[in-house]
């Protein structure tokens, strides 16, 4: 299983993603410079978080147009499984893979800590892995996570299944209903029409390890991992 | 030739800055204000002969880098 993780010039969080995915879960990583033309045949895509571009004119407007996101691009069109990750998840968006937008954080402040996350869709290539949990911890650390799109959208969303996570808390007082950035729905994270596209703003690779006491994240990649190797197997 | 573009917030979509300073002005005693805006304003520079290839030039690169129009509207200042 080979992993591409990107940096762009402001991504912190690629150290991050490529511990999770190389030290600790024992996977390949190809570590791709954004100025790169090729994704060096991985099976799949992580695009990290951090602040691209140092999210001048928006939150991933810039790193969009990376030469790198052809590739990225043309990758998740033919199928590909891509994961953003916080600003990955910005970028995507800005880049047209996912619908709708991320805008400053209802409160106007960075917001940094653990947030109880229902998944509401185990059938992705996402979330096969997560065999029966209905909710999970998984740290958040960001400024512009408040997910919009219209009415239309939301509903098609819904309709489709493609909202992957939900905030559900946990409650506290800058957060009443447990949506911590003011998210339309609570959208934490969601998957494009054909289900091979995840952006969420919550870090699974910051929930990797045990000596961290979190571990929750580790679904997302075993996930896809499994369906990789699914693939594989029917022959094409 | 010099291009004034200016970006807003699409109606609809909350300016959560532009709330916050509403907020703070009403505070102040400016009970008349009853909403502010917050957007960006932009200057660019294109090596161009005309002003209407200028604006031309500005609106393309608005509509695919400057502005998001899933949130945003753009304008030229003439």
């Amino acid at each position: 299983m080979v992993f591409a993780v990107i940096t762009f010039p402001g991504s912190n969080c690629d150290q991050d993603c490529i511990w999770a995915l190389e030290s600790v879960l024992g996977y390949t990583v190809r570590k791709v410079f954004h100025r790169s033309g090729s994704l060096e045949s991985a099976d799949a895509v992580v695009l990290p978080g951090g602040f691209s571009y140092g999210d001048y004119l928006r939150a991933g407007a810039l790193a969009r147009f990376s030469p790198i996101m052809e590739e990225v691009t043309a990758f998740a069109r033919e199928g590909g499984i891509v994961l953003g990750i916080c600003n990955g998840f910005q970028i995507l968006c800005e880049a047209g893979l996912l619908p709708g937008a991320l805008v400053r954080n209802r409160s106007l402040k960075f917001v940094c800590r653990d947030v109880l996350l229902r998944i509401e869709n185990r059938s992705t290539v996402f979330t096969s892995n997560y065999k029966n949990e209905q909710e999970i911890l998984l740290p958040i650390a960001h400024s512009d996570g408040q997910y919009i799109a219209d009415a239309e959208t939301l509903d098609m969303l819904e309709r489709e299944k493609r909202v992957v996570f939900r905030y559900r808390g946990p409650i506290r007082p800058d957060a009443p209903d447990g949506n911590p950035n003011g998210s339309a729905r609570a959208i934490a994270g969601l998957i494009n029409e054909q289900g091979n596209v995840l952006g969420m703003m919550p870090h699974p690779e910051r929930a990797c390890e045990a000596s961290f006491d979190r571990t929750d994240g580790t679904g997302v990649f075993t996930s896809i991992a499994e369906a990789v190797a699914n693939r594989k197997m029917i022959p094409a | 030739m010099t291009v004034k573009i200016i970006v807003t917030h699409k109606p609809g979509v909350l300016d959560p800055q532009g709330q916050t300073v509403l907020k703070n002005l009403q505070q102040l005693g400016h009970k008349d204000v009853h909403d502010v805006r917050i957007g960006k304003y932009i200057e660019i520079d294109i090596d161009v002969s005309s002003r209407e290839e200028a604006e031309k030039k500005a609106l393309e690169i608005s509509d695919k880098m400057l502005a998001n129009p899933v949130i945003e509207t753009f304008r030229v200042e003439p």
